[in-house]
């Protein structure tokens, strides 16, 4: 019989006692809890559901009222400079466009100017990946590795910064705004800084470092359809001109759609529009160099205030509102189904 | 013994013994592990890539490299697929070497040269000495033993499940070789057969000192039995090895889902192109100003063509490559709550329940059908005196003082010390019955005297008052060790004598006859002389047999006497009839001397034998009844019960005997005396098995047309499909179906019909069927009810059942650890099945359930966003959320760690990170800047309500308007859950698991030891031949394939 031992398996000896442990884990008895939908919960749940819903969403909606919102598609209004911009010999002859408009009542609050762009496609994947964010960043790396193919290098070898197909087609046009006022013409002071995320001003875009931009840029040539180099976006602030420019951050943040708008400026809230944009005529006087004709785009200057919901865009609101009105419609429903004893 | 695989494929194979420089022959290491260190890498990359998954991401991270269609960067793929590869790997690693390498060093031995040995390293060819109770390493031939002329006892149970003792014996020349220096010249050769799954049949010849000695099955000992009653034996190995490794079972959840998903992959790739190909052609071409096509790519049709592969990698969330890590993650969480769990601890034998196997938890939810062993699963294999009948009256009940019935262990068992020779582990509950024989009642006298008289169990006296008995039967031992403790002890035996102390008396009985034991006698009788000189004869049988050759004086006796046998019968026992009979000297003489005319005619001895005893074993006077007890194992009636509630169906599978299996049926419930009928089918052959198969659907089929359901009969009828009307059987049906009558039945062309009578059974229960038919049950089930089917057995003789079932479950914690380590899952008790089945494959089922489905939805909700978006970003394969990291996102996500996933997110999004990796990491910043808007919380919000609403009233209204099974289910339970009581029926409990031959074994002489003896004169007598009689007899009820080998055997004797 002695070999009938060594069947015992071996744990045997090394434990003790094989008995598992008596843990609410180990015996799968951890609380638990399973809702009973009873008539009333579910009836109070739909109910205050519906409830919930309603009213965030006629807050939403209300406040979405609130927002004015004024767009002007400038490149039908200027359609001179559209037809001349087709074609790309003429890259170098200026063109100015004004288009007018009036504020019939007051934009009070933050005033924000965005450009928009129609059927312009900064999704496609070949356009969203065309870029070197180490190059960003001021490091000094071979874009021929990158994905920015074939805007990488001029044929001479010479690369671009920024290189890619998203630094090229920057837009570049320069939109001002002017208020005509009791017939003397105001020029709106805009704010060109302080647009972009924090994140992208001091984490993901920073100069090559040298003792001035333009040597740190030395060796580098601009991207071909930009007239002038990175170094000069801004000439006026130190802060914000190479690749911390914050028109040129917020340019290559691409656009999840092809219909999409940019922030621009911001008004500066100062001597007549402290409180915002008052009713009124006003003029943009835009430099037109970006073409977009091409393509079937079309291209919109935007002015519009901000609530705590964000712009002006109606949808949530209204599914909200949808929403709960279902949920308190079947709840209704339900409500009915018992008393008149369809339901138990 | 178990078509292990050989080297030689030869017809017959020659070895000589001791003989290390022969041909290399296998070890008997049982080599079950797939793997070794070199070659684990290749062939385990090998084997995951026959992966669909696998290859597909293997394919995708080729497609990746190419930039122009690359749409994610390429450790997108590689991180999850080094990750899937790396756990499967261990996972593979370690099951291979925890199951595979534990058996090889489980059991030492001693060997010839008396070198402590594993079993491993047994080849063939080496001489084996093994002891008492020690398992057969390799199947030996016998070549000695400790008992006279070689014999040697051994257990088979293992092996057919045949709980008897059987006989072998070694030949003649060879059983002299008592030790190890005659051993050690032993230089025969042995030509045998090839390996073969017969275990009833083996031919061969030994070729020793220029002589030719046949071989048979008598002088085998195969792997797996168990030596018993024999102190030692030699044997030389003929066959080494073992068995085939673990089959690996498919895996359901893997094996269907691809197609569709792959299809489905392929549909959104093929439309997102032709929508690339579109757009480039109207709105690309016009773009190209800012974004020229790329360097070769020339038309709108091969951009439409690159960005289909584009598609294809930015779609591959769809493909659920960390569905099988995952899954993989939570069965093992399942099958660790399968080893915790402590209602399935059994703290006697100190053994958990263990998952073997991890793939196949929420398979337990799913089972349909149960194959069960019958001895070790559901009974213990012990066998208690429980009750009996003496002169009308019934003892055993256990009661209290009063007499009134009393629950077990409120009372004491009854107390035999005042017989010095009792059996300190023989427990009786009832004290009247002592009570009777102390106060001298004759009859109880008379009843326990032919117990202790009427038998062929051998006793052996190792010190003075210490017996212990070979019973070649558990009845039996439990029959004598009960009449031992009253004061009937029966102390040895001669082939002519008998001596019995009878209440401290020594009393020699002068043996004059055993009428032996036999399946259609189903009786045995002794004819003994008392000193005082009368003959008597003890009988003891079935008692449909017995009742029918009683004195017609005995009416009245008789009657009390079948009710008690009813109600013992009613409550599973088993039963025997007892009676005696005095002879006249005259009459005996004259029988006696016809008896040994009849043993000595040369031919039709049976048949004259049969007739004699027939006709001395009449006008019987009755005694009474006992009732044993064949012990279940805890809780096994009301688990059949439950799990037949469930809807289970159980089969029993059992290599003992029809009467044996069917008692057990009775007393475990799965046979009721409510159920209509229990078909029995015997037939032998083709023709008499068809008729009965048929003959027991027309009866089934008539009853449910008489019960009135006609319409519902013609309406299936009409569906032309006959498994549909005998599922609509009304009422309850169990077939008993016979190994031999098996055999024929689960030949190619009746095989359906068997399967459809046995599925419109309630129970089935097959018996005397061998490991292979156990095997061939279970896929036949297998291959044409296409549900899920669990095997559990104990010993090596189920291996084959549990390999086969879907499921297999082991019993340990017992001798044998063969079904153990086949098996899927093990416990100790048949009654842990019920929560191993109800409660953990249920919840498994349930979890996994849950778990594919999210995971599914959260898979098609990621991919379908790609998919939409496509029709805004021209088709260009532009990803419309930053996946930078999904995949392995997931992964932590899936796996319930919120914590860990909002820290790789955080990580992430650091700008640390982005300066490191500026160009993968450009999303930095995104998740501040967006999360920080009220509107996409307030879009998270009303997402929520509307993903959330819809469900809440489905599920409210369904629980009122629809309510599910279960629901119902719970209301009705209780009702159904009544307790079935019986009514007592004319039914035998006769279950006897005896063997023919041993009466002649004893009035040779053959068996006992000479030193005890003192008969040397004695074992010359002629009448020798006890040993070819009973393989004979054996033959001829098992099968008939000994008779090549039996006539060989005969020559040798001559």
């Amino acid at each position: 019989m002695k070999n009938k031992k060594s069947f015992a398996p071996q744990e045997a000896e090394a434990r003790p006692s094989r008995c598992p442990d008596n843990s609410a884990f180990k015996q799968q008895r951890l609380p638990a809890w399973k809702p009973q939908l009873t008539i009333a919960t579910v009836l109070s749940t739909f109910f205050l559901t519906g409830a919930f819903c309603l009213s965030v969403g006629i807050c939403l909606i209300l406040s979405a009222n609130s927002v004015r919102e004024i767009q002007i598609n400038y490149s039908d209004k200027c359609s001179d400079c559209s037809k001349l911009r087709e074609n790309s010999y003429n890259w170098n002859i200026e063109c100015l466009c004004s288009v007018d408009f009036k504020l019939k009542e007051d934009m009070l609050g933050d005033v924000f100017m965005y450009y928009g762009l129609q059927n312009f496609y900064q999704n496609h994947r070949r356009y969203v990946i065309s870029r070197s964010d180490a190059q960003l960043l001021g490091r000094d790396v071979n874009v021929q590795r990158s994905y920015c193919a074939p805007f990488t290098t001029y044929n001479n070898g010479t690369p671009m910064a920024p290189c890619g197909a998203i630094a090229n087609s920057m837009f570049n046009d320069t939109i001002d705004l002017f208020y005509n006022f009791n017939s003397s013409v105001i020029q709106v002071p805009l704010l060109k800084t302080g647009n972009s995320w924090w994140t992208d001003k001091n984490v993901k875009f920073r100069n090559p470092q040298s003792h001035n931009l333009s040597s740190a840029f030395a060796g580098t040539a601009r991207p071909p359809y930009w007239q002038k180099p990175v170094y000069l976006l801004d000439e006026e602030d130190e802060r914000n001109n190479g690749y911390i420019n914050d028109d040129f951050i917020i340019w290559m943040r691409v656009s999840a759609f092809a219909t999409f708008r940019n922030l621009y400026r911001r008004i500066s809230r100062k001597r007549h529009f402290a409180d915002g944009l008052p009713a009124g005529n006003y003029t943009f006087h835009i430099s037109y160099n970006f073409p977009v004709t091409k393509f079937k785009g079309k291209k919109y200057v935007i002015l519009s205030t901000m609530v705590w919901s964000g712009g002006s865009n109606p949808f949530l609101g209204i599914a909200y509102v949808v929403c709960g009105a279902a949920a308190t419609l079947t709840g209704a429903e339900t409500e009915v189904r018992v008393l008149t004893g369809v339901l138990p | 013994m178990f078509c292990a695989p050989y080297a030689r494929p030869s017809s017959t194979r020659l070895l000589s013994a001791l003989d290390p420089s022969g041909p290399q022959l296998p070890s008997n290491c049982i080599k079950t592990s797939k793997y070794n260190i070199v070659t684990f890498l290749p062939v385990n990359l090998f084997e995951q890539f026959q992966e669909v998954a696998n290859t597909y991401f293997l394919f995708l991270l080729i497609l990746q490299l190419i930039p122009q269609i690359s749409s994610l960067s390429w450790f997108t793929t590689i991180v999850p697929l080094v990750l899937v590869l790396t756990i499967t790997a261990v996972k593979d690693a370690t099951d291979d070497y925890r199951c595979c390498w534990l058996p090889c060093d489980a059991a030492p031995l001693s060997l010839c040269s008396l070198r402590q040995e594993q079993w491993m390293n047994v080849r063939v060819g080496d001489i084996i000495k093994l002891e008492n109770n020690q398992f057969v390493a390799a199947d030996l031939l016998l070549l000695s033993s400790s008992e006279p002329h070689g014999l040697c006892y051994i257990e088979t149970a293992e092996l057919d499940g045949e709980t008897n003792m059987k006989v072998r014996q070694a030949i003649p020349v060879t059983s002299e070789l008592g030790d190890t220096s005659k051993l050690a010249l032993f230089d025969g050769e042995v030509i045998c057969e090839p390996p073969n799954n017969k275990l009833d049949k083996f031919g061969g010849t030994l070729y020793w000192k220029e002589n030719k000695y046949p071989l048979s099955n008598q002088n085998m000992l195969l792997r797996g039995c168990v030596l018993r009653n024999t102190e030692w034996c030699f044997g030389l190995v003929i066959f080494a090895g073992g068995l085939g490794r673990p089959a690996t079972r498919p895996d359901q959840i893997q094996a269907d889902e691809h197609r569709p998903i792959f299809g489905f992959l392929v549909c959104m790739g093929v439309i997102l192109a032709i929508g690339n190909a579109i757009w480039e052609h109207e709105v690309g071409v016009c773009f190209q100003i800012y974004l020229p096509w790329d360097e070769g790519v020339h038309s709108a049709f091969f951009s439409g063509f690159l960005s289909f592969w584009s598609y294809i990698i930015i779609l591959n969330t769809v493909v659920p490559i960390s569905l099988y890590v995952s899954v993989e993650v939570i069965r093992l969480g399942h099958s660790y709550f399968i080893n915790w769990d402590k209602k399935m601890y059994c703290a006697k034998r100190r053994t958990p329940a263990e998952a073997r196997t991890t793939t196949l938890n929420e398979e337990l939810g799913q089972v349909e059908y149960i194959f069960s062993d019958k001895t070790g699963t559901l009974t213990q294999n012990i066998m208690v005196f429980s009750k009996c009948s003496v002169n009308g009256h019934s003892y055993g009940d256990v009661q209290d003082v009063l007499g009134h019935k009393a629950e077990l262990g409120e009372v004491r068992p009854v107390d035999f010390s005042f017989n010095p020779l009792a059996d300190p582990r023989f427990q009786f509950w009832d004290p009247s019955l002592l009570e009777a024989v102390k106060l001298g009642d004759p009859h109880v006298h008379e009843f326990f005297r032919l117990l202790s008289l009427c038998h062929t169990v051998m006793s052996e006296e190792k010190s003075e008052g210490e017996l212990f008995y070979k019973a070649q039967s558990p009845d039996e031992g439990a029959l004598v060790t009960a009449a031992r403790n009253f004061g009937f002890v029966f102390r040895s035996r001669t082939p002519k004598t008998i001596t019995v102390h009878e209440l401290g008396r020594a009393i020699t009985y002068q043996l004059l006859a055993i009428l032996d034991f036999n399946n259609i006698r189903k009786r045995m009788s002794v004819i003994v002389r008392s000193p005082e000189g009368k003959i008597r004869l003890y009988c003891k049988g079935a008692d449909t047999i017995l009742l029918e050759r009683l004195h017609p004086t005995n009416q009245d006796l008789t009657n009390v006497t079948t009710d008690h046998l009813n109600e013992y019968a009613g409550e599973g026992l088993r039963t025997l009839v007892l009676a005696y009979k005095d002879l006249e000297e005259s009459y005996y003489e004259d029988w006696s001397e016809r008896l040994h005319r009849a043993s000595g005619a040369p031919e039709a001895r049976e048949d004259r034998l049969a007739r004699l005893y027939d006709e001395v074993e009449h006008d019987m006077m009755l005694l009474g009844a006992t009732a044993i007890e064949d012990k279940l194992q805890q809780g096994v009636p009301e688990t059949i019960a439950i799990l037949t509630l469930a809807n289970i169906k159980i089969w029993v599978l059992t290599g003992d005997k029809q009467e044996t299996a069917v008692n057990i049926g009775y007393s475990c419930k799965m046979l009721t005396d409510d159920m209509t009928e229990v078909f029995v089918i015997t037939g032998h052959t083709v023709l008499e098995v068809r008729e009965e198969l048929r003959k027991a659907r027309e009866k089934m089929m008539d009853a449910s047309r008489s019960m009135g359901n006609g319409f519902s009969y013609q309406e299936k009828l009409s569906s032309t499909k006959l498994t549909s009307v005998l599922e609509a059987i009304a009422g309850e049906y169990a077939l008993v179906i016979n190994g031999h009558s098996l055999a024929h039945a689960l030949e190619a062309d009746m095989e359906v019909e068997f399967l459809e009578t046995a599925c419109a059974c309630k129970a089935v229960i097959c018996c005397r069927v061998t490991p292979l038919q156990k095997a061939q049950v279970v896929e036949l089930v297998k291959k044409y009810k296409k549900a899920v089917t669990l095997a559990i057995g104990d010993g090596a003789n189920d291996v084959s059942m549990i390999k086969t079932a879907h499921i297999g479950v082991g019993i340990s914690g017992q001798e044998g650890i063969q079904a153990v380590l086949a098996s899927d899952y093990s416990f100790s008790q048949f009654k842990f099945l019920q929560r191993l089945l109800l409660v953990h494959g249920r919840w498994s089922y349930l979890r996994m359930c849950k778990f594919l489905c999210y995971f599914f939805y959260k898979n098609f909700a990621f991919t379908m966003v790609h998919f939409w978006f496509g029709f805004f970003c021209g088709f260009s394969a532009q990803i419309g959320l930053d996946t930078g990291f999904w995949t392995a996102i997931n992964h932590f996500f899936i796996w319930g760690s919120l914590a860990a996933y909002f820290a790789i997110l955080f990580a992430m999004h650091s700008d640390g990170l982005f300066q490191m990796f500026p160009n993968q990491f450009r999303f930095v910043g995104n998740a501040q800047n967006t999360l920080a808007q009220p509107t996409v919380w307030l879009t998270i919000a009303l997402t929520t309500v509307v993903c959330v609403m819809p469900v809440v009233a489905f599920r409210f209204l369904k629980l009122d308007l629809k309510p599910e099974l279960s629901d119902t289910k719970q209301k009705t339970q209780h009702r159904c859950m009544r307790r079935v009581g019986r009514v007592g029926s004319r039914r035998s409990g006769y279950a006897f698991s005896h063997q023919e031959g041993f009466g002649e074994l004893i009035m040779s002489g053959k068996n006992m030891r000479l030193s005890s003896l003192a008969l040397s004169g004695f074992a010359a007598r002629p009448s020798a031949s006890w040993i070819e009689t009973l393989r004979k007899k054996k033959g001829g009820e098992g099968s008939t394939a000994c008779s090549p080998s039996g006539a060989a055997d005969k020559t040798l004797k001559v």
